[in-house]
């Protein structure tokens, strides 16, 4: 009674070896929490759009207060995307020595990225500050909102990757995560790539474009 | 345990689907993780892509300002997810779910854009 | 063979399970299988699916109250039941509850159930994540509603357009229960969403391709699909409604040059693709349904998938649709009026393919079937208002009148609520092991049935005569008072047909104590599910099923003669699996999803009347997150499943080839489940 729906289709017969560290079969043959990370993060980009656009619209109404964009420290913010782009370079770094089984590098590469991205919510919580002084809060304007709301989001989502950063090099250090385990650091890794790749989207899209 | 271990087991089944042996699972197989050297180059490109879009910032090309960056924009975000995201050696699944999302929110979002006349002003 | 145990941050160091460890989280794992405590640390999604059932139900009472409060005000002219304020919050909340309490959850305690067992899994990827959505959606549901004794819920309407949303015009804090109820009960939609694909897309049984799934699989997955990416652009539109009333932000104000359309857009982008998260379980169920008391396979199986893929990909480009009265501008008008129309040819394929179904087919009109036939009749008529919407200059004389409420009835109730009883009736054996009783299940559908035709038929004659939406009272002498009571009386028929269902369940379920199972099979079904016994034991399958074409389990019972006619072939003692399968483990319960679900309302307390409230919240989810992260999927120390493990079953000694896949296909729950199967014998084959 076999139909004859299957050939051309990727995901098809669906016998494939055991995944990876997590041992189980699956049908694509790369485990659920790697294909759950890539689908939250299809979804991720439905919400930064749409904080993106919101701030396109309203980039340049400001009854009261400067626009966001007379603000702007391009060689201070230049500086801190790079900042931003090197941590995906250690974080990569990190997952690399993971797979080979060298954990204390793993760990240093891990912590080289979250400090990366420390400096770089550093950098955005000096710029906020000073955006502040020179008059424009959060509440001050339309545009003022949708930059800071942007921003913040993008912000919100470094520092909890910085945590999880934190919390795989702790885990590591009490041995929880050998080198079986690479997989989890890698879809911390796709996270926290992801958030830079926002990043690389809104130092374009909102401090270069005017 | 390593999956080189029930390679052979699958390899008796029956219906055996072969369009995934050319994918390499979660092997630590060297030939299909760029090496540690590979990303230094990815990333000292993307440093340089960065420079030139402050390099195009600082002094703009008249009209043609906007679509360089937007295009240098796109190669870096290419550049990450197909080399730090490992997109480009693994599952097609991967690329279709993170490019449903993605596309999707692409045009969404500019034809929201439009309905505002985002273009015009 | 034993796998290894592999989660995030678990404390095995990536061993054989069978090596003595202490499971160390931060308390004792717990253990209870029976009892109120199994259910409150279940990970089993047929349990969570039972709740998600329940609880929905409870909602569609209070929602339901709400209507008859809605018809009982206006079923007179100057009707004196609800003040105009209290009857803005009784309306929102009555679209509030249908949409985000009722249906969705509904449908969410059927893909919980179903989809693992369709197919021929053992649960889904991620188990305590799926009981945290419930928790998370129960409580969320729970915190909206709150709202009523904590100074009056929200009253914008279940779309809440902003500026009317703010605080300016709305002042009570009923808005931001609102902002804050969906945004909880979003994180569990997501979850759940995230979760539910990855299940269909990666734990599949040996076989069982994409196009050999059942359809109600194909139209969940869809679902999941819309909600993955729908769900965040309402999350943005919350979240900038929810900074603009709790801090101040500018987005929505109009002095401050905002667009008054932002909101609308953005709401809509999410609403439209909504209405398709709606309707498309509904329609998976009558596809399963249809097809067994018609005794026929669904007709034109791939056009039944791909009309389902078409609907969810067509519906991100109508959803301005919504707004053709709000000055978008010609353009913008005709653009979508255009998607509009196009977007009725999937939907209309489905209906011809339920008819084609139907056509030729030995029919038996049991109530699920009646249910069936009656969303194919209703959604039909909601459908062809719907093409009337679609063409913008008549929806200018429609918008915002009796006629569109007429419509959106019409699709969500005669469509997407009908839908979802006729699964109860049809899966209620499977679940429970005794039948919904028939009489009293007919004269459900028939109440409900024409209750629902007195409610919202007449209302497309109100609204055509000029009657305004979401106006607490009209005046005498518009002509509207006397189908208005037509629909009162409606309205409350339908209650009385819901209070006739609540008997029913009571009547059978006492009737068939001390009875058998009403066994595995007792409609002649063609899904998986239907080879489990009833009800379905926790490990769902005693060996997972090997899949060789769609409608796998009736191909095993039936197969044709020379002349091409149907012959049984097996009988269901020979094809169904019996219960009490041993050996099989399964993923430990755990309390941690409920522990981080029950902190997010007090974080929306908090923002509402004292940060304390919000830093008691906040504990609850640190606690939860970091005990969640610290805890093994599965705790070997008190192994929890059916009784005894096999510790040395070696799959490979048995032989058959099939039977290897089985097995590795067996261990399909989270990464790195302990997994042993019990093989017994060979997975029968048609």
């Amino acid at each position: 009674m076999a139909d004859t729906a299957t050939k051309g289709v990727t995901l098809s017969e669906a016998i494939v070896a055991e995944v990876g560290a997590g041992g189980h079969a699956t049908n694509t043959g790369y485990s659920n929490e790697k294909l759950g990370m890539w689908v939250f993060l299809g979804s991720e980009c439905l919400l930064f759009g749409g904080l993106i656009s919101t701030y396109l619209l309203y980039q340049d109404r400001a009854i009261e207060g400067p626009l966001p964009k007379d603000l702007y420290d391009i060689p201070f913010t230049s500086v801190s995307s790079f900042v931003l782009l090197m941590s995906s370079l250690t974080m990569v770094l990190a997952v690399s020595a993971q797979m080979r089984g060298e954990l204390p590098r793993a760990r240093t590469w891990l912590i080289a990225t979250a400090l990366l991205g420390g400096i770089f919510i550093s950098g955005q919580v000096y710029e906020f500050t000073a955006f502040v002084q020179e008059g424009m809060g959060f509440t001050t304007s339309l545009a003022a909102s949708a930059f800071y709301t942007l921003t913040g989001f993008h912000g919100a989502h470094v520092t909890i990757g910085i945590i999880m950063l934190l919390s795989l090099v702790s885990a590591s250090a009490n041995g929880k995560i050998p080198k079986e385990r690479a997989e989890t650091v890698e879809i911390v890794g796709l996270y926290w790539h992801f958030v830079d790749v926002v990043w690389i989207l809104i130092f374009t899209i909102v401090y270069l474009i005017t | 345990m390593s999956t080189t271990e029930t390679k052979p087991e699958s390899a008796e089944v029956e219906a055996h689907d072969d369009s995934h042996d050319d994918i390499n699972h979660d092997d630590i197989d060297h030939d299909m993780h760029p090496s540690d050297w590979k990303y230094i180059q990815i990333a000292i490109i993307l440093a340089l892509l960065t420079v030139a879009e402050v390099a195009l910032y600082y002094f703009p090309p008249g009209p043609f300002e906007v679509p360089m960056l937007i295009a240098l924009m796109i190669v870096k975000f290419v550049m990450v997810l197909m080399w730090f995201m490992h997109l480009k050696f693994d599952s097609p699944m991967f690329t279709k779910a993170f490019v449903a999302g993605l596309g999707l929110a692409v045009t969404v979002y500019v034809a929201v854009l439009s309905v505002f006349e985002f273009w015009a002003g | 063979m034993a796998l290894t145990e592999q989660r995030p941050l678990a404390l095995t160091t990536g061993d054989e399970v069978t090596t003595d460890h202490e499971p160390l989280g931060v308390f004792r794992r717990p253990t209870a299988t029976v009892g109120w405590r199994s259910w409150l640390t279940t990970v089993d999604h047929k349990k969570i699916g039972i709740m998600y059932g329940y609880t929905a139900f409870f909602f569609l009472l209070v929602g339901g109250v709400e209507a008859l409060l809605i018809r009982a005000q206006l079923a007179v002219p100057n009707g004196t039941v609800l003040g105009a304020e209290t009857y803005n919050q009784v309306f929102t909340m009555h679209g509030v509850t249908m949409v985000f309490l009722v249906i969705m959850p509904m449908a969410a305690a059927f893909a919980n159930y179903l989809l693992p067992l369709q197919i021929g899994a053992r649960d889904v990827a991620f188990p305590r994540m799926n009981a945290f959505s419930f928790w998370c959606f129960l409580f969320g549901g729970i915190f909206l509603n709150t709202s009523w004794v904590l100074g009056g819920a929200a009253d914008g309407g279940w779309f809440a357009y902003a500026p009317n949303t703010g605080v300016v015009f709305s002042p009570s804090h009923g808005l931001d229960f609102f902002t804050l109820g969906l945004l909880i009960t979003g994180i569990a939609s997501l979850a759940s969403a995230v979760n539910l694909t990855v299940t269909v897309l990666n734990m599949r049984a040996p076989g069982m391709t994409l196009m050999r799934m059942p359809i109600f699989t194909w139209m969940a997955l869809v679902v999941q699909l819309l909600l993955v990416f729908a769900l965040p652009v309402i999350t943005l539109a919350l979240i900038l409604l929810m900074f603009e009333r709790l801090f101040d932000a500018q987005f929505f104000n109009p002095q401050a040059g905002a667009d008054p359309l932002l909101w609308q857009n953005l709401f809509w982008i999410f609403g439209h693709p909504e209405v398709y998260i709606l309707i498309l379980p509904s329609f998976g169920i009558v596809s399963e349904v249809i097809p067994v008391f018609s005794r026929k396979p669904i007709f034109g199986y791939p056009f039944m998938v791909f009309s389902g893929i078409a609907i969810g990909f067509m519906g991100w480009g109508v959803w301005a649709h919504h707004m053709f009265a709000s000055g978008i501008g010609p353009i913008s008008v005709a653009a979508f009026s255009l998607t509009t129309m196009f977007i009725a040819v999937p939907t209309g394929v489905k209906i011809l393919n339920w008819l084609a179904t139907m056509w030729g087919g030995k029919l038996t009109f049991t109530t699920p079937m009646l249910f069936a036939v009656g969303l194919v009749g209703m959604f039909t008529i909601g459908g062809l208002s719907g093409v009337t919407h679609a063409v913008a200059p008549s929806d200018t004389q429609q918008t915002d009148t009796y006629y569109i409420v007429a419509h959106i009835h019409y699709v969500l109730f005669g469509g997407a609520l009908l839908g979802l009883f006729s699964g109860f009736y049809f899966w209620w054996p499977k679940i429970y092991g005794h039948f919904l009783g028939e009489r009293m299940g007919k004269a459900h559908f028939w109440l409900m049935f024409i209750g629902f035709n007195l409610t919202f038929g007449p209302m497309h004659i109100l609204g055509l005569q000029g009657m305004s939406r979401r106006i607490y009272t009209y005046d005498d002498g518009l002509g509207f008072n006397f189908w208005n009571m037509v629909s009162t009386i409606g309205a409350f028929t339908i209650a009385v047909s819901i209070l006739v269902f609540m008997v029913n369940v009571v009547r059978s379920r006492s009737k068939a104590k001390g009875q058998p199972s009403v066994g595995p099979d007792p409609w002649d079904s063609r899904s998986l599910e239907w080879l489990t016994p009833s009800p379905v034991p926790e490990y769902n399958f005693a060996e997972i099923p090997v899949v060789t074409g769609r409608d796998e389990f009736w191909s095993r019972k039936y197969g044709e003669d020379e002349n091409g006619r149907l012959v049984r072939q097996h009988s269901d003692e020979e094809v169904c699996e019996a219960p009490g399968a041993t050996g099989i483990h399964l993923p430990s319960p755990s309390y941690w999803p409920i522990v981080l679900s029950f902190g997010l309302p007090f974080i929306g307390y908090g923002l509402i009347f004292s940060l304390w409230w919000t830093a008691f919240g906040t504990l609850f989810v640190i606690a939860g997150i970091y005990g969640w992260a610290l805890e093994p999927a599965d705790d070997d120390e008190n192994p929890h499943g059916h009784d005894d493990h096999d510790d040395d079953h070696d799959p490979s000694d048995d032989g058959a080839v099939a039977e290897t896949s089985a097995e590795t296909s067996a261990e399909t729950t989270e990464a790195g489940e302990p997994r042993e199967a019990a093989v017994t014998e060979e997975a029968p084959v048609g």
